[in-house]
């Protein structure tokens, strides 16, 4: 650490601002620069489309931490700039404008884009992606009770946006290529009970259904499906998914495979540059190191915790549970590990109840869980998996076990 | 603005004027105390802003909701008075409070 006395973080994200944070909590004391294309200091993204979606939460409360915060460390953050070159051999990066900044230490931040619709009409006005405090002020002003939503993805982003519509009045229909809603984040079960309650809140569900042209002079109109029908619509909004924003690391010849590939302690392949947050793919503990690029607050805080920790020689915190949640309605979506490659599903509670838990199993071991309305059993399983600890599948079903005795019952 | 006084676990103090309608936990976190980590931003859905509601406050901030209690048991070094700090609202009436912050929150 002794020889690294510039730090410049590129992205101004969750990652790239706790990392800043962490990197002074953590003693360092040189030069430390975070640089963010939007024009404001880093902030949370989850509430985007939720209660900042809704008018419940302000820019103030979005902020992770007051501007004047920034300051008083002494970290220069500057907003609305946009990074064009690294040059690894000269450890410079070069700005929007010509300036150049050296460094010792280089954190890529630099997030992820939201995909835009791959159709004729994507442009027209109307049609927005979900992923900046701007886009939502945009989304936010068409949001008038009665107007005709259409959501194209029906992923987190998509339905937490439905849910709000609803609650505000507009008329919502989900647009969904794949057969169910959230098939990439949870089971069938657990997407279908997603479906009966949205369907119960009013929304209209097209699944298995190809949007191919977004119609409408200057404004979107309707959305034309691959069958020839039409969803009439005076707003859209795609989430249909991000990409990771890598072209800086390619352009500087870093090994990128969606997401720019990180060790454990977060170094890419070049060892004075890492990459931490919804860019990088890194290998998760948990899950016998397989390389992940998680998109979540959970990655975002632990990238920073990581890469601060191999800046500063210290000792590298726990790894977690990869963890996620969504709200929608009065519904609370917790889910903690990975459940891609399970092969049985253990319910606890009652989907009549709104309130229950699927745990999935790979064998003999416990992989993940979605909780709905059941924060204790999400923690619990999150500590099992964290700890490897076994748990038998009829165990977990019992109900009149509470998870707190479940979870100190378990065994290594 | 209520006056509240954080004890971090090695007994250091930081008193803080907290604007009504913050959490505690937003009182924290928007001013660099450490020792409430608040993944989650406040959402009730990560339990890592744990604290230890000074006994003579306990009454005045209220009883957690069930969903709050189910998450406390899988905290830390849970006592009769621990909180989440999120689920506590910053009112007058709390001018004085006195809140510890555990070993860790994880």
């Amino acid at each position: 650490m002794s020889d690294i006395a510039r730090i410049v973080i590129l992205g101004a994200g969750q990652a790239g601002g706790e990392a800043a944070q962490r990197l002074r909590t953590g003693g360092f004391k040189g030069e430390l620069t975070l640089i963010g294309e939007e024009p404001y200091p880093p902030y949370q993204r989850p509430p985007l489309s939720k209660k900042y979606l809704s008018g419940e939460m302000d820019l103030e409360h979005l902020l992770l931490r007051p501007p004047a915060l920034y300051e008083e460390e002494n970290i220069a953050v500057l907003k609305g700039v946009r990074a064009v070159w690294v040059d690894r051999t000269t450890r410079r990066v070069r700005l929007e404008g010509g300036r150049e900044l050296p460094y010792d230490a280089l954190i890529l931040a630099t997030g992820a884009r939201a995909r835009k619709l791959p159709v004729a009409g994507a442009d027209l006005g109307g049609v927005f992606v979900l992923r900046t405090i701007a886009d939502v002020d945009a989304i936010q002003k068409q949001f008038q009770p009665g107007a005709k939503l259409a959501v194209i993805g029906a992923g987190f982003i998509g339905l937490e946006a439905a849910a709000i519509g609803r609650k505000m009045g507009l008329d919502v229909t989900v647009i969904e290529a794949a057969a169910r809603p959230l098939a990439r984040v949870v089971s069938p079960e657990t997407a279908g009970f997603y479906l009966d309650e949205h369907a119960a809140h009013g929304v209209r569900f097209a699944l298995s259904a190809m949007p191919v042209i977004i119609k409408g002079a200057e404004r979107v109109r309707a959305v034309g499906m691959s069958d020839g029908a039409e969803i009439a619509a005076d707003i859209v909004i795609a989430g249909i998914g991000i990409t990771p924003e890598t072209s800086l690391a390619q352009h500087a010849g870093l090994h990128v495979d969606d997401g720019i590939i990180v060790d454990r302690a977060a170094r890419t392949s070049d060892h004075a540059i890492y990459a931490i947050g919804d860019c990088a793919k890194r290998p998760v503990h948990h899950y016998r190191d397989r390389l992940c690029r998680l998109e979540s607050v959970h990655n975002a805080i632990e990238g920073a915790k990581v890469v601060a920790a191999t800046i500063l020689g210290q000792e590298p915190p726990h790894e977690e549970a990869p963890w996620f949640w969504s709200d929608q309605y009065d519904l609370k979506l917790q889910i903690a590990g990975l459940f891609s490659g399970y092969d049985r599903i253990v319910r606890r509670g009652e989907l009549k109840d709104r309130a229950f838990a699927h745990f999935y199993f790979a064998g003999e071991r416990l992989i993940a869980v979605d909780a709905v309305n059941k924060p204790g059993e999400y923690l619990g399983a999150k500590r099992l998996i964290e700890k490897d600890l076994k748990v038998s599948p009829e165990t977990l079903a019992d109900n009149s076990v509470p998870m707190k005795t479940i979870v100190a019952n378990a065994g290594s | 603005m209520p006056k509240i006084t954080y004890i971090e676990h090695d007994g250091k103090e930081h008193v803080l004027e907290v604007a009504s309608g913050l959490s505690v936990m937003e009182g924290a976190v928007k001013n660099a105390v450490p020792g409430i980590d608040a993944d989650c931003g406040g959402a009730c859905a990560c339990a890592t802003c744990h604290v230890y509601v000074d006994p003579a406050w306990k009454e005045k901030t209220g009883d957690p909701s069930s969903m709050e209690m189910s998450m406390l048991d899988f905290a830390e070094g849970v006592e009769d008075n621990s909180r989440l700090s999120c689920q506590i609202k910053v009112t007058p009436e709390l001018d004085g409070l006195i809140v510890r912050m555990p070993k860790s929150q994880h």
